[in-house]
C-alpha cells in the first residue's frame, strides 16, 4: 500500500502538538485576565446609585470627615452606610426641593430605606474588618483610593485575596501613623521602610497570613 | 463517549462559574430582606429594651438633667484624654456648620445652611454643660440630633467639654498665658 500521509505529516502532527499546547495557555491566559479584568473585580467602574451622591463634593469640597456618616468604622468590622436622617441634617433646608434629592425625601416620608448598591463586596467566605485596619494605621485611601475625589463612588482595588496578602506579608510598607487614618491627601515619607518599620513595632502589627485569619 | 468529553469539560468549566460560597444564604449588615415587611434585614430594637450601657438611663450623665434643671457641671471627670477625644468628635460632627473654632462659619453654613450662633458669644458662653449635652442627644431648632452619631454619652460631654475650652480660647488675653511662654508669643508675631 502507498503511504497514505505524506512526509511533511510529520512536522503538521509535532506543530499541531504545539498548537495544542498554545491554545490550551490561550484559555488558560484568557481566562486569568478575564477572572482578573475590571469586569470581574470591578475595580474602577463607577456603580450607578439612586441618588447620584458624590463624595468629592461632601468629602472633598466640603471636607466632611469620613465618620460623619461611616459612623462605626473605628469601632465595628461594618463601616455603616449613612441614614436618611443623616443626610437631613443638612438637606432638611440645604437643596431641599432639588429633584435629584426626591428619593431621600421619599424615605424619610415612608420610612423605607434607600438602596445603596454594594461598591465593595468581597465573598461571603472572606471575614473582612474595619476598625482592626483602622487602629493599626492603615489608611482609608490605602485601600479606597481618592474617595474624596469621586463624583461617584467606585472601587478603587482589586479585593483580591494576592492583594490582602501583599499587604498582610508586610505591612510595614503601608502603615502610617494613626492621626493620618482619615487624611486622604496623606503621601507616605520618603523613607517608608524605617518609619514603617518602627509603626510596626509600636502598634504590635503582627504579619497575619494564616488561612483563617479571613476564612474563619 | 469520546465525543462527549469536551461538553462534559465545558460542563465543569461553566459550574465553577456558580457563585453559591460568594453569596451565602445569610445577610451581610444593613443587606435587603424580601422576608420582612420593611425590606430590611436589620430589625428595628423591640419598644422597652434596655441596653447594657442604657441601664441608668436617667442619671445626670445620660440626660443632662440634675435635680430637675440642666446640670451646670460638668459630671464625668474632666482630663487631658477627655479634651482632645472631644475636640476629635467635635472637628468630625460639629464643624461642618459651626466651623472648627466654633464661630459658626463652617463649610456648610457658608454654602447657603442657616447660619448658627457662634458658639463662644456671651449668650453660649452662658449655656449650662447639661443644656449643651441636651442639645447634642436631642437637636435644637434647625440643628438635627445628633445622638445616633455619637452614640456614647462619654464622647458627647467630651464634646462639651472641648466646647468649653474652645471658648476659653476665643476669649483669653495675655493674662491667662503662663509668664514663662509671653515672650515665645511676641516672638511668633
Ligand atoms: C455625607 C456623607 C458621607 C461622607 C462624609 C462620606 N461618605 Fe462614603 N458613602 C456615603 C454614602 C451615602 C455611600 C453609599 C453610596 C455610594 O456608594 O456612593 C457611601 C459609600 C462609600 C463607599 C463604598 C461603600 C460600598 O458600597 O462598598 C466607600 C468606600 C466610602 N463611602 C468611603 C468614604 C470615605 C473614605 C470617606 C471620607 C473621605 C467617606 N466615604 C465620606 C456617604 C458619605
Ligand atoms: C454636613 C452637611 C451635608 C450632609 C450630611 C449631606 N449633604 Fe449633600 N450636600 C451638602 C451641601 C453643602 C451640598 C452642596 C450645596 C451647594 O454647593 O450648592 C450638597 C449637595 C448634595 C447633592 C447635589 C449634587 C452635588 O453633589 O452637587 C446631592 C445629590 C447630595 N448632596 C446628596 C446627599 C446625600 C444622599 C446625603 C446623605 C448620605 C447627603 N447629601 C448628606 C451638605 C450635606
Ligand atoms: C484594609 C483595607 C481597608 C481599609 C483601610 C478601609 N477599608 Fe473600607 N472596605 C474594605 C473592604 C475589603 C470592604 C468590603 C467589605 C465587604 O464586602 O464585606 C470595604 C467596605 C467599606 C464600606 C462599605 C460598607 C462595609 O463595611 O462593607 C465603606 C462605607 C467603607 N469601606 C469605608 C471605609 C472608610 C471610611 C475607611 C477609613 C476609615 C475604610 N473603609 C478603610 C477595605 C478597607
Ligand atoms: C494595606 C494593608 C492591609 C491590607 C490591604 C489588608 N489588610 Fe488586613 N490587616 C492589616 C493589618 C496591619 C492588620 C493588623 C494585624 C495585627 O493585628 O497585628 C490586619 C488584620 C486583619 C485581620 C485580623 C482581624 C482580627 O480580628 O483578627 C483580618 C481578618 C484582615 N486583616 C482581613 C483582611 C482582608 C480580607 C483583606 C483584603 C480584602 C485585608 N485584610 C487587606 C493590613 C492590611
Ligand atoms: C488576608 C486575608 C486572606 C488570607 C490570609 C487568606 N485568604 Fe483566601 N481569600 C481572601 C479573599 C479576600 C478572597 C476572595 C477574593 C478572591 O477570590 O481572590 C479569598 C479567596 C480564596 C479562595 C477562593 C478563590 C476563588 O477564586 O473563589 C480560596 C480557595 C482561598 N481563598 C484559600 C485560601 C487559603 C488556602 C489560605 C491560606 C493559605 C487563604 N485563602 C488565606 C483573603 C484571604
Ligand atoms: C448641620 C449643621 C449643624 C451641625 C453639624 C451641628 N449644628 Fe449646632 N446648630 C446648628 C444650627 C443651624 C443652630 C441654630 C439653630 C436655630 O437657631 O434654630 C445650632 C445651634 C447650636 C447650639 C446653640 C443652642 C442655643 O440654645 O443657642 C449649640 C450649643 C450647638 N448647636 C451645638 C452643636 C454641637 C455640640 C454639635 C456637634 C455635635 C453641633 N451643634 C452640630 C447647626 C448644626
Amino acid at each position: 500500500m502507498a503511504q497514505f500521509f505524506p512526509r511533511t505529516a510529520n512536522s503538521i502532527a509535532r506543530f499541531s502538538l504545539l498548537g495544542l499546547v498554545g491554545a490550551i495557555a490561550c484559555i488558560a491566559g484568557g481566562s486569568y485576565l478575564i477572572v482578573e479584568s475590571p469586569y470581574e473585580t470591578r475595580q474602577g467602574v463607577p456603580r450607578e446609585q439612586p441618588i447620584p451622591f458624590s463624595h468629592e463634593h461632601h468629602a472633598g469640597d466640603l471636607g466632611i470627615d469620613c465618620r460623619y456618616c461611616h459612623t462605626t468604622v473605628e469601632d465595628s468590622s461594618f463601616a455603616n452606610i449613612p441614614a436618611t436622617k443623616i443626610c437631613m441634617n443638612c438637606h432638611s433646608q440645604m437643596w431641599a426641593v432639588a429633584p435629584v434629592l426626591e428619593p431621600l425625601r421619599e424615605s424619610l416620608r415612608t420610612g423605607r430605606s434607600i438602596a445603596w448598591t454594594r461598591v465593595h463586596d468581597l465573598p461571603d467566605f472572606v471575614y473582612f474588618n474595619h476598625s482592626i485596619h483602622v487602629h493599626n494605621g492603615i489608611g482609608c485611601s490605602t485601600c479606597h483610593g481618592r474617595v474624596d475625589k469621586m463624583p461617584i463612588t467606585w472601587q478603587a482595588e482589586p479585593l483580591r485575596m494576592q492583594w490582602c496578602l501583599d499587604c498582610h506579608r508586610n505591612p510595614a510598607r503601608y502603615v502610617r501613623p494613626r492621626d493620618q487614618v482619615f487624611n486622604m491627601a496623606y503621601q507616605p515619607p520618603r523613607n517608608q521602610d524605617v518609619v514603617g518599620a518602627e509603626l510596626v513595632k509600636e502598634y504590635h502589627i503582627q504579619s497575619l497570613t494564616s488561612c483563617s485569619t479571613c476564612h474563619r | 463517549m469520546i465525543r462527549l468529553l469536551p461538553i462534559l469539560a465545558a460542563a465543569m468549566f461553566l459550574a465553577s462559574c456558580r457563585q453559591d460560597m460568594h453569596d451565602q444564604p445569610r445577610y451581610k449588615p444593613l443587606a435587603a430582606s424580601t422576608f420582612f415587611a420593611d425590606g430590611r434585614s436589620a430589625r428595628p430594637i423591640p419598644a422597652h429594651t434596655v441596653a447594657e450601657d442604657q441601664l441608668n438611663g436617667d442619671d445626670t450623665v445620660h440626660t443632662g438633667w440634675k435635680n430637675g434643671e440642666f446640670d451646670d457641671t460638668i459630671p464625668v471627670p474632666v482630663t487631658l484624654s477627655l479634651l482632645q477625644r472631644g475636640q476629635d468628635r467635635f472637628d468630625i460632627f460639629c464643624s461642618p456648620c459651626h466651623g472648627r473654632l466654633g464661630d459658626g462659619h463652617g463649610m456648610v453654613a457658608e454654602r447657603g445652611f442657616h447660619f448658627p450662633a457662634d458658639l463662644a458669644d456671651d449668650r453660649s458662653r452662658r449655656l449650662p454643660p447639661g443644656y449643651i449635652f441636651q442639645v447634642i442627644t436631642n437637636g435644637y431648632g434647625g440643628m438635627g440630633d445628633y445622638g445616633d452619631q455619637i452614640p456614647d454619652v462619654n464622647d458627647r460631654w467630651a464634646v462639651v467639654a472641648y466646647l468649653r475650652a474652645l471658648q476659653l480660647s476665643r476669649h483669653a488675653t495675655m493674662d491667662d498665658v503662663p509668664t514663662a511662654q509671653r515672650a515665645q508669643l511676641g516672638a511668633a508675631q
